[in-house]
């Protein structure tokens, strides 16, 4: 367990344990985590394109998830109740899926990022995951008291003169770059089921915003490490291990 | 001054209002009334920088630091997040609560009956640090020790050299904390 052939994926996915449970609770604040499948499929698919064109696929996954990013207001502003989140859903999984069907170089990378087989990082993933995560944790720091505002007096907020777009596009591009990086580490459901379930259970049982936040991180990180040993120990891949055990510690907390 | 309108038409796509003038000072509440549909609402949203300015003119104290309280509930059902929590978002001083609500602080929003999430929801705006507090239909929800509260809270505040609007249709309200009321009608104002 502790060779470096398992230490570094270990390490590399703590790091996102710790932070993308707490990224799950603003997307929820917002009403927006179905965002992170999107996110997350837009990534998987930006990766397999940049795996075809000759790229490195991280690259091409945080580009792809960035500009989408950076592109939600404008969908959102035309497409209505979520639309958006899901035609980028559904664009990133028919993108990504055709390059895995048709492309030999795509079809093992294309298994690797639906699968969720985190035992593939190496030095170079933590090297890009530990500082992002450690940059994303203080921005969301930064914006929380904003994000809140905007949530629960919007008026409040314009009266006070205060920008919105500053805050909504360094929240987007972070939640995308963030699902981007937790995508290529620990496949696409990975990800998702550490940010949708943590916060999920931290909304129906914290007593307050900051309760809630630890709530989640704690639930997140307690069990990657479980999924981690648990699908290390029964040889299994660990994306479906660690969406199952979230579920149903989900399911029993909440 | 804290704020001068003069002539003042308001509206949104078009002009909702009739021509309306007042001046408002530091320390003092004014109250805007009137039948539904006089334009009310769209008042209290010029003054907040929201609603468009049709004709007249409108001037605001340079460095002006505004608080709205709209009728909208805020959306926290389902959002942990406790009455000390939304205190701390706009700074607001939990000094001065009643007592039925001092006690509930630590509580989740959601898990307060609508007139004690509404109660804080608006202390949470009108003891925020703001130089012009505006004020939409704040009895709503309230009951009658509420209305007395928010009365009493209101002088204080004005006491302390706060400017605040009011809109409200609950006359007695009006009546016991304005220094002016203007009674909006859809042709000329009675103040």
């Amino acid at each position: 367990m502790w060779s470096d052939l398992f230490l570094l994926p270990f390490l590399t996915g703590l790091c996102l344990a710790l932070v993308l449970p707490v990224l799950g609770c603003f997307l929820r604040l917002r009403d927006e985590w179905l965002a992170a499948l999107a996110y997350a499929h837009v990534a998987a698919a930006g990766a397999l394109l940049a795996l075809v064109g000759g790229a490195a696929p991280t690259l091409g996954g945080m580009a792809a998830a960035a500009l989408a990013g950076a592109g939600k207001p404008l969908f959102a502003r035309r497409l209505a109740g979520g639309a958006a989140f899901a035609l980028l859903l559904m664009s990133g999984w028919a993108v990504a899926v055709l390059l895995a069907a048709n492309q030999p170089l795509a079809e093992r990378l294309g298994h690797s990022l639906f699968d969720g087989q985190l035992y593939f990082s190496g030095a170079a993933q933590l090297t890009l995951v530990a500082p992002w995560t450690l940059f994303a944790g203080a921005v969301l720091l930064f914006l929380s008291r904003h994000l809140l505002l905007a949530r629960v007096y919007p008026d409040y907020f314009r009266a006070r003169q205060l920008r919105a777009w500053p805050v909504v596009l360094g929240f987007d591009l972070v939640a995308a770059l963030t699902l981007a990086l937790a995508t290529m580490t620990m496949g696409v459901m990975g990800g998702f089921a550490l940010i949708f379930v943590p916060a999920w259970i931290a909304f129906r049982r914290a007593g307050s915003w900051r309760g809630g936040l630890i709530m989640a991180a704690l639930i997140g990180l307690g069990g990657y490490i479980a999924a981690f040993l648990l699908a290390l120990g029964l040889d299994q891949p660990f994306g479906p291990v660690l969406a199952l055990l979230l579920i149903i510690v989900g399911l029993l907390i909440a | 001054m804290l704020i001068r309108a003069t002539a003042l038409v308001a509206g949104w796509q078009r002009p909702a209002t009739a021509p309306l003038d007042f001046t408002l000072e530091s320390g003092r509440i004014l109250g805007l009334t009137g039948a539904n549909g006089v334009g009310k609402t769209t008042v209290l949203s010029v003054l907040a920088g929201r609603a468009r300015v049709f004709s007249g003119t409108l001037e605001r104290r340079p460095g002006l630091r505004l608080a709205l309280q709209n009728q909208d509930v805020p959306p926290v059902d389902g959002v942990p997040l406790c009455g000390r929590e939304l205190m701390a978002l706009t700074g607001a001083t939990s000094d001065g609560l009643p007592p039925w609500l001092a006690g509930r602080l630590d509580d989740r929003l959601d898990r307060l009956s609508g007139g004690q999430r509404h109660y804080l929801a608006l202390w949470a705006v009108m003891r925020a640090p703001a130089d012009l507090i505006l004020l939409d239909e704040p009895t709503n929800n309230l009951d009658a020790a509420g209305v007395d509260h928010l009365i009493a809270a209101l002088r204080e505040l004005a006491a302390s050299g706060t400017g605040i609007v009011v809109v409200s249709h609950d006359h007695e309200f009006v009546e016991a904390v304005c220094d002016k009321v203007i009674v909006l009608r859809e042709s000329a104002h009675v103040v």
